[in-house]
């Protein structure tokens, strides 16, 4: 028994034989090479083992034929010991390696946004129409403590320092190219564009060909500096520095040799098909005065013109991180909560590092406003945004703006089957190979996230409305709108709201 | 049942203000008959008056009015008073015992000037150290609450039906150039005597009628700045958001405004590029202090009054004129009552300041 145990997989393949007409698309579609047709029998086979269940032969067989279930195969029954625990242990018992993982932590903690209710207007107080009102979205990002300044004539001077403006307070958070494919990043920068907010790079540099939508692009500088130089930083409309993610508080990124394809490698500045790796901290910075001194760099090389972010991963001290960060010179800070997505992360980290951001967002507001220094940056809260209430919710804690990763790769094919880190998506998102990228049609995949983002603002609206409230600046920090419902007094602290029926 | 303060209490309300811009003097009695008309706008759970240019023999000194639960109340704040201010003189209010006005705390007016030492000491200007004191003593003294502390002008409100509260207070016995007046509707209340509008803060009085749907964001937002929501209302947050923009951020009325009651994005971007500039800045810098929900306020100050709704104008407001005087109030009824010939009457747009001052401007 010295290699790996046969697993019996998580999920089956189940075709209906009335249905299927052996068109061969199954088979054709899936990367992972689950499908295949034996001649002689005229039929279509599955190999459940192969199957990571991304539903895209479910989605493009022609006559329904096919579904995928949950397999029913299980050990004998263990509270402590359930299946997954004991594969585990199996594949590394086979492997002896690290136990690799994509996307957001799936495990069952609470999720604080389906334990908070929103309020509505009753009687002393209208409910606002949005198809007959004005219902303002937009909101202005950076920092707001400029002094007040009079020219000659008394009128106001322009103090602010460099601002973002978002006509909804929605942005589309860091994925690089490389994790991501050069169509889904194309997709994200149209969308951006025509939505009139930003998307962010990730640390992997920026295609050539995107500079052009420079002016809704953040540009990353994470600790492996890939692809960062004058023309990259010139371009952006801000600058963000990673200093950590929320699926992976505490360690750097791993990009695979075999996503370093010519394009990325350029991209990146690094040699091609070797592994690209970020490390855990970024070596010039050890400490908060060595952040400042990264932020002030930034800053120098782009003539004060553009907006600085920091993005933290939510972690247990975040709001005392936050408040060293507010003082570091940054106009932005970005907080990643612990179900945040990535493209790879160690499987333990993933699952068990950092905090649910609804608990971070709501320190970190409440920690700068008791120092009063919450006008010294704008604060986007990331890490699991799902819908137009998880938004809304968000900024009546207190953010100014949310990132959304998942919910974009969502909308443009993406069904969540947690495989990004084997580079063969299907969907033609986290991926290089040129046969699957181009699945990803950059010209729907940036209408349907546009339609997203603009059905979410419809939401938003409507919601706002109910509220009596006709403007995004009045809900932010806004917590008498919200209400706990089956929390307990000190989760109702950390959040500052209080039990419904209160 | 939890006091005023320590939950917060929608109401709807009525109000209406005076002022004679050649600076000549009028009792309260005309707001006592303007307000009465709007009766059925109030539910006898709070009523008051504000007046300016009252106290003219002790224009210098602030003139704190203080409602007191019991003696020891009044020890201490006397106390605390004494330690930071000289106290030119100090009387019980004079009131009028009327069966309409029952359960009164003690009452009392103090004109007070800050101890040259203990201000120079502070390092803070005299109305920043005046402040200070008046939020010290409503957080920690308990049973003692300031309730006007202004120079030359007072606050004077109870628990009651606002015409009886003016009756209560002999407001008769006042002459002030402008005046402001409050009849409140809050859906409950303990019915304390400070929960009971204008709400004053310094020089500076705001009445107001409506319920803002941006007050946690407001509250969050302002009491980063040292100031203290004790009463949860709104008029309490209003009234700190003014002193900050006019006193410490030394924005002018019409820019405070913009501030609290801006116009449309969608709106601004058809006005002049002077005039967009200066209201993006507004907006951008003071997000915050945005109001939302229906509101229309009078803030009153030495030398004016300024007349605001919120930008939907989901409450009325009409404002007019007659020779030197000016009015404000929630209905045109309650004006005409007190001069049923106008030179002019007009109802402002949602968001537009109106401002009525001396002719020598503001004081």
């Amino acid at each position: 028994m010295n290699g790996t145990l046969f697993i019996y997989p998580d999920y089956e393949v189940v075709r209906d034989y009335d249905k299927c007409i052996a068109c061969r698309v199954c088979e054709r579609q899936c990367a992972n090479e689950v499908h295949s047709y034996d001649p002689d029998l005229k039929k279509m086979f599955a190999d459940n083992t192969k199957c990571v269940n991304c539903h895209r032969c479910v989605c493009l067989c022609p006559t329904h034929a096919l579904k995928i279930v949950k397999s029913d195969n299980t050990y004998k029954i263990n509270a402590n010991w359930d299946n997954q625990t004991i594969n585990e242990v199996y594949r590394q018992a086979g492997t002896g390696g690290v136990l690799l993982s994509s996307m957001g932590n799936p495990k069952p903690y609470p999720v604080y946004w389906d334990k908070m209710l929103v309020n509505a207007s009753q009687v002393t107080n209208p409910s606002i129409d949005p198809l007959r009102e004005p219902m303002e979205t937009a909101v202005y990002l950076g920092k707001k403590n400029a002094g007040i300044e009079r020219d000659e004539n008394g009128r106001l001077k322009d103090t602010l320092p460099p601002q973002l403006k978002l006509s909804v307070p929605v942005m589309f958070s860091a994925m690089s190219y490389g994790s991501i494919s050069y169509n889904a990043h194309e997709s994200l920068a149209r969308a951006a564009e025509e939505l009139g907010i930003y998307y962010n790079t990730g640390e992997g540099g920026l295609h050539k060909d995107f500079y052009k939508y420079g002016k809704n692009t953040i540009v990353q500088v994470a600790s492996g500096r890939f692809g960062v130089f004058k023309d990259y930083l010139e371009t952006a409309a801000a600058i963000e520095i990673k200093m950590g993610q929320g699926a992976k508080p505490g360690i750097g990124g791993h990009l695979p040799g075999s996503k370093i394809t010519d394009a990325v490698s350029t991209t990146r500045m690094i040699p091609k098909g070797v592994d690209a790796i970020s490390p855990a901290p970024h070596h010039d910075i050890y400490s908060i005065e060595d952040l400042r001194q990264l932020v002030y760099s930034l800053k120098e090389a782009t003539d004060y013109k553009k907006p600085v972010i920091v993005k933290i991963a939510a972690v247990h001290n975040c709001a005392a991180i936050a408040s060293g960060i507010a003082r570091s010179g940054a106009d932005i800070i970005a907080v990643d909560g612990f179900r945040g997505g990535t493209g790879a992360a160690p499987t333990r980290i993933r699952d068990n590092v950092g905090i649910p951001i609804e608990l971070a967002l709501a320190s970190i507001d409440t920690r700068l406003r008791e120092e009063g220094i919450r006008d010294n940056v704008s604060i986007v809260a990331a890490g699991s945004i799902r819908s137009s209430t998880d938004l809304l919710k968000a900024i009546a804690l207190g953010a100014d703006a949310c990132y959304i990763g998942t919910a974009a790769l969502l909308s443009l094919g993406c069904h969540l089957c947690r495989s990004c880190h084997q580079g063969k998506c299907n969907w033609g998102i986290a991926t290089q190979r040129p046969e699957l990228v181009k699945r990803l049609n950059p010209e729907i995949g940036y209408r349907r996230l546009v339609r997203l983002v603009t059905a979410w603002k419809h939401e938003l609206q409507e919601m706002m409305g109910g509220m009596g409230i006709n403007s995004v600046e009045a809900l932010r920090g806004n917590r008498l709108m919200l209400r706990g419902i089956g929390l307990t007094d000190r989760e109702l602290s950390v959040l500052g709201i209080r039990h419904a029926g209160e | 049942m939890l006091l005023e303060g320590q939950e917060r209490i929608p109401s709807g309300c009525a109000v209406t203000g005076v002022i004679d811009r050649s600076g000549k003097g009028m009792t309260g009695e005309d707001m006592i008959r303007s307000i009465a008309v709007m009766h059925d706008r109030s539910n006898g759970l709070g009523g008051g008056f504000a007046g300016y240019g009252i106290y003219p023999d002790y224009s210098d000194f602030y003139a704190f009015h203080l409602f007191f639960d019991d003696g020891a109340a009044k020890t201490a704040t006397e106390e605390f008073l004494g330690r930071h201010f000289e106290i030119a003189y100090a009387s019980e209010i004079q009131t009028r015992k009327i069966p309409e006005i029952t359960d009164e705390p003690l009452i009392w007016r103090y004109f007070v000037s800050p101890l040259s030492r203990k201000l120079e000491s502070s390092h803070l200007d005299e109305r920043e150290y005046t402040a200070r004191c008046v939020n010290k003593i409503n957080t920690y003294i308990k049973g003692a609450y300031v309730f006007s502390s202004g120079k030359n002008m007072g606050i004077f409100k109870a628990v009651g039906f606002p015409e009886d509260v003016g009756r209560f207070y002999k407001l008769e016995e006042y002459s002030g150039y402008s005046w402001t007046c409050h009849g409140r509707y809050p859906t409950n209340t303990p019915g304390w005597w400070g929960g009971a509008h204008p709400f004053g803060f310094l020089e500076y009085s705001v009445v107001h009628n409506g319920e803002i749907s941006s007050y946690d964001a407001n509250r969050r937002y302002i009491e980063m700045f040292g100031y203290k929501c004790n009463l949860q209302t709104d008029t309490e947050v209003i009234a700190y958001i003014f002193d900050y923009l006019l006193r410490r951020k030394k924005l002018t009325l019409t820019e405070a405004a913009h501030v609290v009651a801006p116009s449309f994005w969608s709106t601004i971007a058809r006005k002049s590029k002077e005039d967009q500039e200066q209201e993006t800045l507004l907006r951008k810098m003071f997000s915050s202090l945005l109001i939302t929900g229906p509101f229309s306020i009078i803030v009153g100050y030495p030398g004016g009054l300024m007349a605001l709704g919120d930008r939907l104008k989901l409450r009325s407001t009409v404002v007019a004129e007659k020779g030197d005087k000016a009015y404000i109030a929630s209905e045109e009824s309650a004006i005409r009552v007190i001069e049923p010939d106008l030179d002019k009457v007009w109802a402002p747009a949602g968001g537009e300041p109106v401002i009525f001052e001396l002719y020598g401007g503001r004081k």
